[in-house]
């Protein structure tokens, strides 16, 4: 029997696709699959967002919050606390900006991969309210100094605001009318600093919600050296400040942090009206995004309560919160059942993955797990491998697990070599790997997408841990390590993936054929309801 | 890849990376007027004189009205736009319009105009009206000197004889 055909054909990869992976290979080739940078933008974010709170948070204990005193507090601050001081306020900008960069990356990562439709549309959209509380918490920051730069960015800011009907120039006011501004509204502005990043957080709890565990921390190895460069960029660089505001005044030339200000000179090309409508345009394109396009997605999981004992490794496993444990609803003796919200469920079949009743050592002639998949359900997938296995000749003989999300394993087929392709590496249980063998495989490939780039977040590092027995349902201490390998193949890694299946048949063949009084597969039974 | 070409490279990928952020955030620099420029700002908040005068109510009017409404004069709440006129060395450099604030049109007037102008000394007149028929007669003349990079501000400051330039 063929294998069960995929409810939604994915599309080939195209130039985006293409060119994220070309990146993640030269990044790859650097840090390692698992440390890429590329990998943990998300969680980089993060940490840049901490050290520019943390610094931020330094800073302000030796800050004048009045609109005479800010600049000469800062200035006193590089002065008297050097390096501590100017060292706080240079690392205070750089994380800022790293934020950005890592941000936008991020940004461009996920849209590149269409990450942005079905149960994806709201990280998506708490996504972009995050980029804007982003730039705007960024740009108030410019403005706390009070030197020439904060004077026209502040007045760059009020021009633009004041294009819209509603503040119709009142805001400019503020900043040119008068010998200087007054400290009420210095300090609105210093509110609108800590305001904001603390709403920007608030948006950030919300972008999370939805995916689990939520990645916010990158590895420590990759955390540690990232901090250190920005350390090391702030020694090395410290932030000048311009001369005092001087109202009267515009300096010929602003150092620019193009990572912030870059609306200001955009203002001075489009006018305001024209900055208003471009930002107008690109959030309402971001934001209609998930609503204008269909991204493919397998159909959402099932529960068959009669296979449920209600064990919740499914609802463990779900890297996005889909699966819910509720009392039980049916007269079977165990106090919950798993519950499926579809809305949520991307359709990745690592809660199959996950249920122990998706073992193919069942006896019954129908395999029906207690979570499957409608467009891939696991008894399929199982004669799949049965008749697949069977077909083999020559040697070694080797089954080949794939991800549809990775590279296409199918591609590796020939008279020694199946292919079983999931929808995702971590829906294989275990328990099929074992089974594999026991059909007459003499090793099995598990392939994944590449390290940490599982295109649902955890798949391949749950594959990883169920086959090194650190996680249930376990690969069994019995199968020998020897026969499994898993490896991490990227959808346009055919080529690797097939030097990593040449290189296992090549162990395979020093190890020699499987026993022959290897235990059988079990007997079937037609399976008795009632 | 050996590990200590990857060790390199990945030296290389933070340098860039720190590079990125360290040129960036200061770099280009951006000239926030044209080379030899100044700048004339006009700013003013000013609340023209209402379209229609107040008018006295004769008392058959008043007795007409709930105790509580019977304010002594009728007086309609819209106000005239107020006109602003800047002249530079004889040409006009900005004429402006600001249409009462708030639903009624009874709020102050509130104008913003940016206008570059090149250095140098020059002859600047300000007019502004703020009736109803458009009367220029608040006018400010004066000849001055802007350096490049210098921000004039033309404000009205009834308190401070009407047309400020600052």
């Amino acid at each position: 029997m063929n294998a069960p055909a995929l409810a939604l054909a994915l599309p080939a990869p195209g130039p985006a696709t293409r060119a994220v992976e070309r990146v993640d290979a030269l990044f790859d080739a650097a840090f390692g699959q698992r440390l890429n940078p590329m990998r943990h933008l998300g969680a980089l974010g993060f940490l840049f967002f901490w050290i520019c709170c943390a610094s931020g948070i330094w800073i302000y204990v030796g800050f004048d919050t009045s609109a005479t005193g800010a600049r000469e507090s800062l200035a006193a601050m590089d002065r008297n606390e050097w390096p501590l001081g100017a060292f706080a306020r240079a690392l205070h900008r750089y994380s800022a900006d790293a934020l950005v960069a890592v941000t936008v990356l991020h940004l461009a990562r996920e849209l590149s991969r269409r990450h942005y439709a079905g149960f994806r549309r709201f990280t998506w959209l708490t996504g972009l309210v995050v980029l804007v509380a982003m730039f705007a918490a960024g740009i108030g920051g410019y403005w706390l100094p009070w030197d020439q730069l904060a004077q026209w960015s502040l007045t760059a800011t009020t021009e633009w605001f004041d294009a819209l009907p509603v503040f119709d120039g009142v805001l400019t006011r503020n900043v040119i009318a008068g010998d200087q501004v007054s400290d009420r509204f210095f300090s609105l502005l210093i509110f609108l600093h800590i305001g904001l990043p603390l709403a920007m957080l608030g948006a950030l709890w919300a972008h999370v919600q939805r995916v689990s565990p939520a990645r916010t921390h990158p590895p420590k190895a990759l955390a540690w050296c990232s901090a250190a460069t920005l350390a090391a960029l702030a020694l090395a660089k410290p932030i000048s400040l311009m001369p005092p505001a001087d109202l009267g005044f515009l300096p010929a030339r602003i150092p620019l942090d193009w990572f912030y200000l870059f609306p200001h000179p955009a203002m001075a090309w489009l006018g305001p009206d024209g900055l208003w409508l471009a930002l107008a345009a690109f959030l309402l394109t971001l934001a209609a995004l998930p609503y204008a396009s269909r991204v493919p997605r397998a159909p959402a999981a099932r529960v068959s309560l009669d296979n449920c004992n209600g064990c919740a490794r499914c609802f463990a496993d779900c890297p996005y919160d889909a699966v819910v444990m509720v009392p039980r609803t049916d007269a079977r003796p165990h106090p919950r059942q798993a519950q499926v919200d579809s809305a949520l469920c991307a359709g990745c079949g690592i809660c199959t993955g996950a249920c122990p009743s998706s073992t193919p050592f069942r006896r019954d002639e129908t395999l029906t797990t207690g979570i499957d998949m409608p467009s891939s359900p696991i008894g399929a997938l199982r004669e799949s491998l049965e008749s697949r296995t069977a077909a083999l000749a020559g040697a070694p003989r080797v089954v080949v697990f794939g991800c549809r999300w990775g590279a296409p394993a199918r591609g590796l087929e020939d008279r020694s070599t199946a292919a079983i392709e999931f929808l995702c590496a971590a829906m294989a249980p275990p328990s099929f790997v074992e089974y594999a063998l026991r059909a007459g495989a003499d090793g099995v490939l598990v392939a994944g997408c590449r390290e940490g780039d599982c295109e649902f977040r955890t798949g391949t590092a749950i594959v990883a841990e169920r086959l090194a027995a650190a996680r249930k349902p376990a690969l069994r201490a019995s199968v020998p390590p020897a026969r499994v390998r898993f490896v991490h193949a990227g959808r346009t890694d055919l080529a690797a993936l097939r030097a990593q299946l040449e290189d296992f048949r090549a162990a395979l063949a020093r190890l020699g054929p499987r026993a022959a009084d290897h235990p059988s597969l079990p007997k079937r039974q037609e399976k008795h309801h009632g | 890849m050996n590990r200590a070409l990857a060790w390199g490279l990945q030296v290389v990928l933070y340098g860039a990376f720190a590079a990125t952020l360290g040129w960036f955030s200061t770099s280009p620099a951006f000239e926030p007027l044209p080379p030899g420029h100044a700048l004339i700002r006009v700013s003013l908040k000013h609340a023209g004189q209402r379209k229609v005068a107040c008018r006295t109510r004769s008392p058959e009017e008043l007795a007409k009205l709930a105790p509580n409404m019977r304010a002594a004069e009728d007086c309609p709440r819209e106000r005239a736009p107020v006109l602003v006129k800047v002249e530079l060395d004889g040409k006009s450099v900005a004429d402006i319009v600001a249409i009462p604030s708030g639903l009624s049109r009874d709020g102050a007037s509130v104008a913003y105009r940016r206008i570059p102008v090149l250095a140098g000394t020059h002859r600047i007149r300000v007019a502004l009206a703020d009736d109803i028929a458009g009367t220029f007669d608040r006018v400010r003349e004066e000849e001055m000197r802007l350096d490049p990079g210098r921000v004039l501000v033309v404000d009205f400051e009834p308190g401070k004889g009407g047309i400020v330039l600052r």
